[in-house]
């Protein structure tokens, strides 16, 4: 049996060997001719093409039409052709709404990750460990997760009804008069409320990637530092925690981008309200370009989300994510 | 959301929003309309209609096969959409320049942005049994002077009120004026009444205070030179502001109005229905929504006018509301406006018997029986003026920002003054 700390690199082997095998010309070619690479090169490109169509139909096309369309000041019908160049971008990063958008997004991401990512991972790993029935425990975690959306919404919106609801109910149980009625009616509980329902319905999805993240932590490491003497805590802050780092980190990087994008749970239980402090950028975006039919500004803010969303994606990537994607789009290949 | 029922099939369509993209202002809509050539001699065109609920669901096939029946030449391909996808589809469309034949349309702003890009068909002069018709219904399709829409229903707002709360409070005759309304708002609060149900999510029905009241105290020429010059800021808009905080400051509306909806579990029309507000100002659907959200309050229920203002120059006979109809693309086969002469004209009595229209003909408000539904229709033959709904008579950033702004005057977020600021900067951006 090889020292445990050589597993993880005696994985990686096998893995490349299957997917060396996917293009059979390679294995069975030690001596490629040129005409042979080349004829590879263009089967790639023949089986590379229904992709990239698709690809640059249904993605990049898009992008660019919402980019150009920024530019104009259009209302949805005949022709675009009230070029205002940067306004719509000026006048969004003087609206106090758009900016509090911003800022809402920042709170959902700061609570996903102090909050909701440690609640994931306590979760994850308490059902790690023997208990009975834990795979009970880990399907009742992760079902909120399988529900669509506005399902999720509808059934919160109903928890917390004013005067009806559960949540009403309960806060009366437990002597938290004050909070009766308020939830999603009130400025001030609006976001909290909020957060507790994205966590609720994410938080088991984040649980089940950190509980596949800790199996794949070989038990002989774990072995390895009892017999050195480690206590029950220092296994997991010196071993577990260092080697689940690869999956925390897309954890955090799936929560902020949710964070970013967020539309659909709000969207049914508040619209945004009340009066804007839900309001997020997507929410802010419908608003204008399905409401008030003012698609070049609402385009403007679909741009400036999605700049968002990539200037953190190739950041977080570049140096985040970096030792974990060896090999990928950020380094140009490993080999 | 315009001030139409909101359909109870809402969360199916917000069901398709989940596929949400950064791209999603940039989708276009599909091609489907458009001329058809006749292979087999018939004349044929696109009918788009929001009927998926009853009764028109089963009322408007019903008719148009009678009309193809009548006439074997002609053959109507229909489209019947939820009205917010509707909305989606028809917006798509018309960005492409191509409309239906015929489309549901509630006039106003976005049938003005269609007129103004050149898609809607004129129908002033071959249009010559509008006559026939009222003319408050008929008036949300005029643009110019020029009529470009055909009505099939008209409605009004105004307040509908539970008569067993109001004797409880000790309210023996509904208020006519702005201060006995205010008074009332107070007893009924002393008698431990909820005074007012509102939908403070969903903004429209917010605006609809906002609106009388300017009405009351600006007039409606204010309003309508309002649109044109795109100044809001007249002393009589602020005022209307006013006076909406005069109430606000009452606390009228139910706990935790701002995140109700309308048709809403717990939401302002199961609130009313269910006896727990004194009143509602509402549309004339309010009733049937009441019973179908909460439950139905029978002849405890009553309709009053919005009051006068002291002072403004409205009268209570005014009236603020909407309907819906039918307009033409350009260029549409004329035997299109036949078929809807025949659905409005010779249909009528059969649209007024489902219970879910109210009278656009002359005279035909003698044949309904229904006493909620007749009380709307006498008030709208009796108005003496008419303004549509503002979120749908403005361009619909406007019609947006006047919801908006009335919703954070009423959460006490902005004043009358910024209220004014806020819709005049909207129109003039617009």
């Amino acid at each position: 049996m090889p020292s445990s700390v050589a597993a993880p690199a005696k994985d990686k082997d096998p893995a490349e060997e299957r997917t060396g095998g996917a293009v059979p010309v390679h294995s069975h070619a030690p001596a490629r001719s040129l005409p042979r690479e080349l004829g590879s090169w263009a089967s790639i490109a023949w089986f590379l093409v229904p992709a990239l169509v698709l690809f640059l139909v249904f993605v990049l096309a898009p992008i660019a039409v919402a980019v150009h369309t920024s530019f104009f000041k259009w209302g949805g019908i005949g022709s675009m052709d009230d070029f205002v160049g940067f306004e719509n971008y000026t006048r969004l990063f003087a609206d106090q709404v758009f900016l509090g958008d911003m800022g809402r997004g920042l709170y959902l991401i700061v609570l996903s990750i102090t909050v909701q990512l440690p609640f994931a991972l306590f979760t994850a790993v308490l059902l790690n460990q023997k208990l009975r029935g834990r795979a009970v425990y880990r399907m009742l975690f992760f079902a909120p997760y399988i529900l669509s959306e506005v399902v999720t919404a509808v059934l919160f919106t109903m928890i917390f009804l004013p005067g009806d609801g559960m949540a009403d109910h309960l806060a009366g149980a437990l002597g938290l008069e004050g909070l009766q009625g308020k939830w999603l009616a009130d400025p001030s509980t609006v976001m909290p409320t909020l957060f507790v329902v994205m966590t609720w319905k994410y938080f088991g999805f984040h649980m089940m990637l950190l509980l596949a993240g800790l199996q794949s932590i070989p038990r002989e490491i774990l072995d390895a530092a009892s017999i050195d003497g480690a206590g029950a805590w220092q296994r997991f802050r010196y071993v577990t925690l260092p080697l689940l780092g690869p999956t925390i980190r897309i954890s955090v990087f799936l929560s902020v981008i949710g964070a970013i994008q967020l539309f659909d749970l709000v969207w049914v239980m508040t619209a945004g309200g009340p009066n804007h402090s839900s309001e997020t950028m997507a929410i802010s975006m419908f608003q204008f370009g399905f409401k008030r039919y003012q698609v070049g500004y609402a385009s403007a803010i679909s741009v400036v989300l999605f700049m968002i969303s990539l200037v953190f994606s190739l950041f977080y990537q570049r140096y985040v994510l970096r030792r974990d994607l060896s090999g990928a789009v950020t380094t140009g290949g490993g080999r | 959301m315009a001030s139409t029922p909101p359909s109870r099939r809402r969360f199916l369509a917000l069901s398709g929003l989940t596929a949400l993209s950064v791209s999603l202002t940039a989708a276009c809509g599909g091609d489907d309309s458009g001329d058809k050539p006749a292979a087999d001699g018939k004349v044929t065109f696109a009918w788009w209609n929001i009927a998926t609920t009853e009764p028109g669901k089963s009322l408007f096939p019903q008719i148009s096969s009678a009309f193809t029946a009548a006439h074997p030449n002609i053959r109507i391909e229909t489209t019947s959409l939820e009205n917010e996808a509707f909305k989606s589809k028809l917006t798509a469309t018309t960005s492409s320049g191509k409309l239906p034949d015929v489309f549901q349309t509630w006039g106003g702003g976005v049938l003005q942005q269609q007129v103004d890009a050149g898609l809607v068909e004129d129908l002033t002069d071959a249009f010559g049994w509008s006559s026939d018709l009222t003319p408050v219904s008929l008036q949300a399709y005029q643009i110019g002077g020029r009529t470009y829409g055909v009505p099939y229903d008209i409605g009004m707002v105004g307040f509908w009120y539970n008569k067993k709360l109001f004797a409880k409070a000790g309210i023996t005759e509904p208020p006519a004026t702005w201060a006995e309304f205010l008074e009332d708002v107070k007893k009924l609060k002393a008698a431990g009444v909820t005074p007012i149900a509102l939908a403070g999510k969903e903004k429209w029905p917010g605006h609809y205070y906002w609106a009388y009241l300017a009405m009351r105290v600006a007039g409606l020429p204010a309003l309508q030179q309002a649109a044109t010059t795109k100044d809001f800021t007249g002393a009589g808009f602020v005022q209307a502001g006013t006076r909406l905080k005069e109430l606000v400051d009452l606390q009228p509306f139910q706990t935790a109005f701002l995140g109700a909806g309308y048709a809403t579990p717990g939401g302002q029309a199961a609130t009313m229905g269910n006896g727990k507000a004194a009143m509602e100002l509402m549309g004339q659907w309010a009733p049937s929504v009441q019973q179908d959200e909460g439950a139905d309050l029978g002849a405890d229920l009553g309709f009053f006018p919005f009051p006068t203002v002291d002072g403004g120059v409205g009268q209570a006979t005014e009236v603020f509301g909407g309907g819906g109809g039918f307009a033409l693309r350009k260029g549409a086969p004329k035997e299109a406006l036949d078929f809807l002469k025949f659905l409005v004209l010779e249909n009528e009595s059969k649209l007024l018997a489902s219970n879910g229209y109210l009278p656009v003909v002359k005279g035909a408000e003698r044949q309904l029986t229904d006493a909620n539904k007749k009380v709307v229709a006498d008030s709208l033959v009796k108005a003496t003026g008419f303004q549509l709904f503002l979120d749908q008579a403005y361009p619909p950033a406007v019609g947006q920002e006047v919801n908006d702004s009335v919703a954070d005057l009423i959460a006490g977020k902005k004043t009358p003054e910024q209220v004014t600021r806020s819709i005049t900067e909207a129109a003039k951006g617009a």
